[in-house]
């Protein structure tokens, strides 16, 4: 479990300009070279649904310790221009001790910025970059913002080199660039107080969720894809294409989601593991094809990082309100796997059991990631090389005799002939069958099956990576997802209050497990429910199979904006 | 260790056919389409194992389970993206796709196009008997304008769809038409379109003896295309539109790269390196 500290070793640095303008770029480059200085970090993206011409936000956090999330406030708002910063006034909160860095050329900041009471220093960020052949503003900013938090120059302009390099950028206008910017913040020298490092110099990664999930994938042993683009899984796949290739797989870019779906059961009939990647509207089309990998008994992983909804919704935010449909949307008595990382890195720990979950249990799994784990990156530690584990799916036998594709054993689990196994043939089916596998409607038959679903994952043994548990005490939060980060970060800070707090995140969502979930509330009097939904489907869906405390309490809010620390703690502290 | 031996097992249609009794209306043309696929794996002598019919839902999408290959029966008109992934999961499986005219050009039409263009090397079946029969009687894309149903008492008022037209436009390379009442001939056009290196298309008019009885009299009215199979899309679409819906045999066969163009062998040695990438 990691615990966040406290905001006083933190540094948030937010840089906000209009798409296409290099805030994204500037802000990811600057949380590199955090990570090889030797903080970790986070970096999320805010960005509006055009290609060109929008706006974008690059919100950094940097801490001695792992970032999960963010924070209640800015230290620095960067501004490249000011074309639709107010669009992002609620994403970037500041206060009398933040510092707004702007061009004077780029005119005054909108009122609601101001209104913060923050300290405006101008730079003339533009005129900085005119005076070089090929300069950009955002470079110019980017050196400015190195000094800023005292980052070695050297190290710096070796990393901008390399990475722009592949956008054919000058080496050596690049540097000039980052100098300049450098130079511009002499004036700005110890106006901000970064974090101490942090003190071990392990391995560092650098990751989004989204590569996060499908490093997990690949590690579980997928290797064919099958994938329809949607925002804002893309970038997923989009990653995994290539690589998929290097290991001697399979992507293909399905004509919907339906289609990729069906590739996917496709694959895994056949014995490959494998995945689809998609947003709320493609698990909508997905619903009735994962009915089938559960009456056929098929392994499948669905990941989907979910967004605003319903309908399109607001494809490019964050939200948790997808809970229900990957619960509960399937028709008929369904049991599958439902998943949910909390973090970054632990899009790759979740998806990696899933993979192997599906596997070993012959059904799907839905992984719930969100927007903001799957499009944020982070610095973090080296995620273990070993992943939960469970045994790999159990094949029939070459020369089988009299086949029973779906016998009703002790566990509820089957072995699958996989196409080319002599004497296994078997017609897997979304109708009804029998323990042979040949359509029944039978109410014997029917009642079997359905109880030989229900039993593998009611009778399977999930281990302890099912829930995180972080400290103890009468008072508890329980909450899931990308919910987690401002909570254990509320969690710390009412702690050195003196409250005693008991955090538990929840990472496997189906089956359920009341009666572990149980034994862990036990002594918690007053418990409240952290999410970010408009509905509370997290805590109707807590209702409806755990018994809970008698005390109480939900916090909840729809996307997109993050749920903030402050925000839990405060319901903390009003409920001492 | 022994000497291997060589046993040269020859397999027969009856080692295809599973013991499970179709529930196919007695005189279905469907049953014909089953004898034929069984001469065809006959014929091309594949192991039932190495084998796998693939379908959707429909008095067709029924086949797997009467086979004794491998099968899937998967859900309305999907069972095409459900062969893909299989077939290129398992490139050396022989994938057939037993589809109806509504499961293939209604609900799964969209696959169907998309199937054409992608030229994965499967066997796409269409029994076509221009009626939903599992639903008891309602017109499907191939059904006139004028066949009157409780659905639609007025008949649908709009022109069938020429699926063999439509999979030439969408880049198919092998198109054929067969009649369920002549297994033979059928039989011969499947080991041709499971031979062809690539998406093939068998329309086969299967005669739904219950709700479309008039169809009985395809026996008198289909006919030889009486042309040699022409490579030429031009020709091809010609010879397609002044098509009477009824002639027999192939129709177009093209030489088309396949799917996926290339393909390395499976590795796991590349993982660390993949992982190496991430590192700071």
């Amino acid at each position: 479990m990691i615990t966040p500290i406290s905001p006083a070793g933190t540094i948030a640095i937010a840089i906000v300009g209009s798409g296409g303008a290099g805030a994204i770029t500037a802000g990811s480059l600057l949380l590199e070279a955090a990570g090889q200085f030797g903080w970790y970090g986070l970096m999320t993206r805010s960005v509006g649904p055009q290609i060109r011409g929008g706006e974008a936000l690059a919100m950094v956090r940097l801490s001695s310790m792992p970032v999960l999330g963010h924070g209640d406030r800015f230290d620095v708002l960067l501004a490249l221009d000011w074309c639709n910063a107010d669009r992002f006034v609620d994403e970037v909160p500041l206060d009398a001790d933040s510092l707004i860095i702007a061009d004077a050329q780029a005119g005054d900041p909108p009122a609601a910025i101001l209104a913060s009471g923050a300290r405006l220093v101008t730079v003339p960020l533009i005129d900085l970059a005119d005076d070089i052949a090929e300069g950009r503003p955002n470079i110019v900013a980017l050196g400015l913002l190195a000094r800023l938090l005292t980052l070695p120059v050297k190290p710096l302009v070796a990393l901008v080199g390399r990475v722009l390099n592949r956008k054919r950028l000058n080496p050596t206008y690049l540097q000039q660039a980052l100098m300049a910017g450098h130079s511009a913040a002499a004036a700005l020298d110890g106006s901000v107080r970064p974090p101490p490092l942090a003190t071990d110099d392990g391995t560092r990664w650098l990751l989004t969720g989204n590569e996060a999930a499908a490093l997990g994938a690949l590690r579980g042993g997928v290797r064919f894809v099958a994938v329809y683009p949607i925002t804002p899984a893309t970038d997923l796949s989009e990653w995994l294409a290539p690589r998929l290739h290097q290991l001697g797989g399979h992507l293909i870019q399905a004509e919907d989601e339906i289609a990729a779906l069906n590739m996917v059961l496709g694959a895994a009939y056949g014995g490959v593991p494998a995945l689809t990647a998609t947003s709320g509207p493609g698990l909508a089309l997905m619903s009735e094809t994962l009915g089938l990998a559960v009456a056929s008994e098929i392994p499948a992983v669905v990941i989907d990082v979910m967004r605003g909804g319903p309908s399109t919704g607001i494809p490019t935010k964050s939200e948790q309100s997808d809970l229900n449909i990957a619960l509960y949307g399937l028709h008929g008595d369904a049991p599958h796997l439902v998943l949910a990382p909390s973090s970054v890195n632990d899009c790759l720990v979740v998806t990696e059991w899933a993979v192997r979950l599906a596997e070993a249990l012959q059904c799907p799994a839905i992984v719930l990631s969100d927007q903001f784990l799957g499009q944020s990156q982070a610095v973090c530690d080296r995620p273990p090389t070993e992943g939960a584990s469970a045994s790999p799916r159990l094949t029939a036998r070459h020369g089988v005799s009299s086949y029973d594709r779906y016998a009703v054993t002790a566990d509820g689990i089957s072995p699958m002939a996989l196409p080319g196994t002599a004497g296994g043939q078997y017609t897997a089916d979304g109708l009804e069958h029998n323990a042979h596998g040949t359509p029944s409607s039978r109410a014997v038959d029917h009642r079997a099956q359905l109880d030989k679903r229900r039993d593998k994952l009611l009778r399977y043994d999930f281990g302890p990576d099912w829930i995180e548990v972080d400290g103890e005490g009468d008072l508890a939060v329980l909450t899931w997802g990308s919910a987690a980060a401002p909570t254990l970060e509320a969690a710390t800070l009412a702690r050195a209050q003196g409250l005693a707090v008991k955090v538990l995140v929840l990472k496997l969502l189906s089956p359920t497990q009341p009666a572990r979930l149980e034994r862990l509330l036990e002594g918690v009097r007053r418990l409240l429910v952290v999410e970010q939904t408009h509905s509370q489907q997290f805590y109707g869906y807590l209702r409806a199979h755990y018994t809970l405390p008698e005390a109480v309490r939900v916090l909840n809010q729809p996307g997109p904006l993050p749920i903030r620390p402050a925000a839990v703690l405060a319901q903390l502290l009003q409920w001492r | 260790m022994g000497k291997p031996q060589l046993i040269m097992t020859r397999h027969a249609a009856k080692d295809y056919k599973s013991s499970v009794k179709p529930i196919w209306c007695p005189g279905c043309g469907h049953f014909g389409v089953q004898a034929a696929l069984f001469r065809a794996l006959e014929h091309l002598d594949l192991p039932p194992e190495q084998v796998a019919v693939i379908s959707g839902i429909g008095c067709s999408s029924r086949l797997p389970a009467y086979t004794e290959c491998y099968g899937f029966h998967g859900i309305h008109g999907r069972a095409l993206p459900l062969a893909t992934g299989l077939k290129v999961a398992r490139p050396e499986l022989t994938v057939i796709v037993a589809s109806g005219d509504g499961d293939a050009f209604s609900i799964g039409g969209n696959h169907f196009l998309h199937a054409c263009r992608r030229n994965v090397d499967l066997t796409c079946i269409v029994m076509d008997n221009e009626v939903y029969g599992m639903t008891k009687g309602q017109p499907s894309p191939t059904t006139g304008p004028d066949w009157h149903s409780k659905l639609m008492p007025e008949g649908t008022g709009i022109n069938p769809l020429r699926p063999l037209a439509v999979a030439l436009a969408s880049g198919a390379g092998f198109i054929a038409r067969g009649f369920s009442g002549d297994p033979n001939g059928v039989a011969k056009l499947l080991v041709e379109a499971i031979q062809y290196p690539g998406f093939s298309l068998v329309q086969i008019l299967s005669p739904c003896v219950t709700y479309r009885p008039e169809e009985r009299h395809w026996k008198q009215q289909v006919h030889a295309i009486g042309m040699e199979p022409t490579t030429n899309p031009v020709e091809a679409g010609q010879r397609l539109f002044a098509d009477d819906g009824l002639s027999t045999g192939v129709f177009y066969r093209a030489v088309l790269p396949g799917y996926p163009g290339t393909v390395r062998a499976r590795s796991d040695d590349h993982l660390a390196a993949i992982e190496a990438e991430l590192a700071l």
